[in-house]
């Protein structure tokens, strides 16, 4: 029989050219928010000279000096594609409120950021997921209402308060128990020593990583919910049942497999977005990471830094909103390519 | 006759069933969390407004007569302490409760002004996109893209740190902070209105209106914009709740709102240090910020199923 919808032989694969395509568009994207970030912080007074221009006992020549030697200046789209060329490199300048290249400093603090994101994204997904089928298989039951109205609440809470409240409760307080046990846990750092102890870097996990989870617990369990609804009124759901599977099988297999396409867009969509909101954890927590970095390079005018963190977080967003449509396609046959 | 008459009864019925403001209100009437979030943003509106006849104290003025260094305790938690103060006072010796109503005039001003610069700007765009198409469009979205792309909160603090190192960190007034908050969170607005303006310059009143030789402006605005209203209005109001997170994120980080003006946010900054001695100056302005996002996004979640049944 002939099967109408394959594709002709020898023609392009559809998928294939299309993540080529995207990568493509991309590049030219990167390049703009590059270019308009680079020439917003370096109008910015001083410039990247800023930090030096407040020490004292650098002279006025040695000012000129730095300028020629840096590049200062040159015009700023010239500066810009030297800029450009180095980044190319791996070159992304000096930081000088750390004493380091940027790129050293953005490695060094990479570990301790995955970390703490790592586990609020495997807490949250598992938390979200199943509030937001349980929800579903029992809609405008007491327990959907209450998982609707905490991720209402999820959603409207400022992520810098709900921090306090947690240090307030669990680090500077406790939570008595019976028994005489008390949960107390360490309200900021990483680590209370140098060398790597499993228990003392989990119980310093645990504040900062619900603090992180709060939303997206919110956001997944309600996108879960609505895509798990739909997924129940379908036909091949129905059918499902009416074979006589069992509830697990339909559940899991027939539904929430499907269910789950959707979420991996919004998925892809949040993670670079908690790279931004981890500056406030991070701050709150002194949680040796990015967000925590750039913090601090903002407070010192620590232009290089600034620039690197931020196109470094811009390139996140681009490449997870590739990843996204990418994965989308090719767990929906029923995309169309465009 | 007969038979028409009723048709085209129903067909009018329909029409006022997405339009008429009776409809509307009563369908948001019916959504009891709108209805509750109406009545306490009505509640902070007031507050804020009436702060100076409301506030016991001068917020900004310290009690040289009860303060003695330690943030004075809440009346109803220690009585004999409080000093007159019913949720104490802040680590300065500033009376907590008058703090919060001139706090409330900053977060719900900064959310509106803010949102509504958005929608200049965002419906500005999009309508120019949407209904020119073409290149226009193209640069237009590319533009877009760009500001979707980097994230909102490192960058509003990138602009903020780059504005107090020009002058002052005391420069970073309300002014400076609902023009950068403003200037930065139109991308949404600009799609939702683009998208719109798609589907409605093929709709056979707009040929009309072209062929009775209306100009482009007016019909963008006089035809369009009101049909395309519903969704911008949801969307709004969500985005006042999300610009009152940002701002007080912002003056929680030094980066907003400067003390010793009072704004939730900054009441906060300082509350950190002090959780161990006084938990009230750390819970009570943000427990304002959470109930009026709160009500805010309950609000815009009524204005969402009143308006459009069909826009979730």
């Amino acid at each position: 029989m002939k099967q109408l919808w394959r594709r002709p032989k020898g023609g392009p694969r559809p998928l294939f050219t299309y993540v080529v395509r995207r990568t493509l568009q991309a590049i030219p994207l990167l390049i703009l928010i590059s270019l308009i970030l680079f020439v917003i912080l370096h109008n910015a007074p001083g410039g990247g000279l800023g930090p030096y221009l407040q020490n004292p006992h650098i002279t006025a020549a040695d000012i000129a000096r730095l300028k020629h030697n840096l590049g200062y200046d040159k015009p700023i789209v010239v500066q810009y594609f030297l800029w450009l060329g180095h980044v190319i490199t791996g070159d992304f300048g000096y930081s000088t409120s750390n004493s380091e290249p940027v790129f050293n400093a953005i490695v060094e603090r990479l570990p301790a950021t995955l970390e703490l994101m790592i586990s609020s994204f495997v807490l949250a997904f598992i938390i979200g997921v199943s509030a937001g089928l349980f929800a579903a298989v029992r809609p405008y039951s007491i327990w959907d209402y209450f998982i609707t109205t905490f991720a209402f609440f999820g959603q409207s809470m400022p992520v810098f308060w709900f921090a306090l409240m947690m240090q307030l409760a669990f680090a500077v307080h406790g939570i008595p128990l019976p028994g005489g046990y008390m949960i107390q846990l360490p309200s900021a750092g990483i680590s209370s020593s140098d060398t790597f102890a499993f228990g003392d870097r989990a119980t310093h996990l645990i504040l900062p990583a619900i603090v992180l989870a709060l939303l997206q617990v919110a956001l997944y369990s309600r996108f879960m919910r609505s895509s798990m609804l739909e997924v129940i009124k379908t036909d091949y759901m129905r059918t499902a049942w009416a074979k006589g599977l069992n509830f697990r099988t339909v559940l899991f297999k027939h539904g929430l497999k499907n269910a789950l396409i959707p979420l991996v867009t919004v998925t892809a969509l949040t993670l670079p977005g908690l790279f931004g909101g981890a500056i406030v954890t991070e701050t709150i927590f002194a949680w040796p990471g990015e967000g925590r970095l750039f913090f601090n390079a903002l407070g010192q005018q620590d232009i290089a830094l600034m620039m690197g963190y931020l196109v470094f977080n811009a390139f996140l967003v681009v490449f997870f909103n590739l990843f996204a449509d990418v994965a989308y396609a090719w767990l929906d046959p029923r995309v169309k390519y465009d | 006759m007969a038979i028409t008459a009723p048709i085209n009864q129903q067909a009018v019925d329909e029409d006022a069933f997405v339009y008429s403001k009776n409809t509307v209100w009563r369908r948001f009437r019916k959504h009891k969390l709108a209805m509750a979030g109406a009545i306490v943003l009505l509640c902070m509106i007031v507050i804020a407004v009436f702060a100076w006849k409301f506030a016991p104290f001068d917020p900004n003025a310290i009690d040289n007569v009860h303060w003695q260094g330690n943030p004075l305790p809440p009346c109803f938690q220690d009585a004999g302490q409080c000093g007159g103060h019913l949720l104490g006072s802040d680590e300065n010796g500033r009376d907590l409760l008058s703090r919060l109503m001139y706090g409330a005039q900053i977060s719900l001003t900064v959310g509106v002004a803010a949102v509504v610069m958005e929608l200049i700007i965002g419906t500005l765009l999009g309508a120019v996109a949407g209904y020119y198409g073409g290149w226009v469009d193209y640069v237009m979205m590319r533009i877009t893209d760009v500001f979707l792309s980097i994230p909102l909160l490192p960058l509003l603090l990138t602009l903020t740190a780059i504005v107090a190192a020009s002058s002052s960190k005391a420069s970073l007034g309300f002014g400076v902070i609902v023009v950068i908050i403003g200037a930065l969170s139109w991308p949404g607005v600009a799609r939702l209105v683009r998208a719109s303006y798609l589907s409605l310059r093929e709709r056979e009143y707009t040929e009309a209106a072209k062929a009775l030789g209306n100009g482009d402006t007016r019909i963008m605005l006089r035809h369009l914009l009101p049909n395309a209203i519903a969704p911008i209005i949801v969307q709004a109001t969500l985005d006042v709740a999300n610009v009152i997170v940002l701002e007080s994120t912002l003056s929680f980080l030094g980066f907003g709102i400067q003390p010793p003006t009072a704004s939730w946010g900054n009441m906060l900054a300082n509350a950190e240090s002090n959780l161990e001695v006084a938990w009230w100056a750390a819970v009570f302005p943000g427990l304002c910020i959470l109930i009026t996002v709160l009500a805010i996004n309950y609000i815009g979640d009524g204005l969402r199923d009143a308006l459009d049944p069909n826009m979730r």
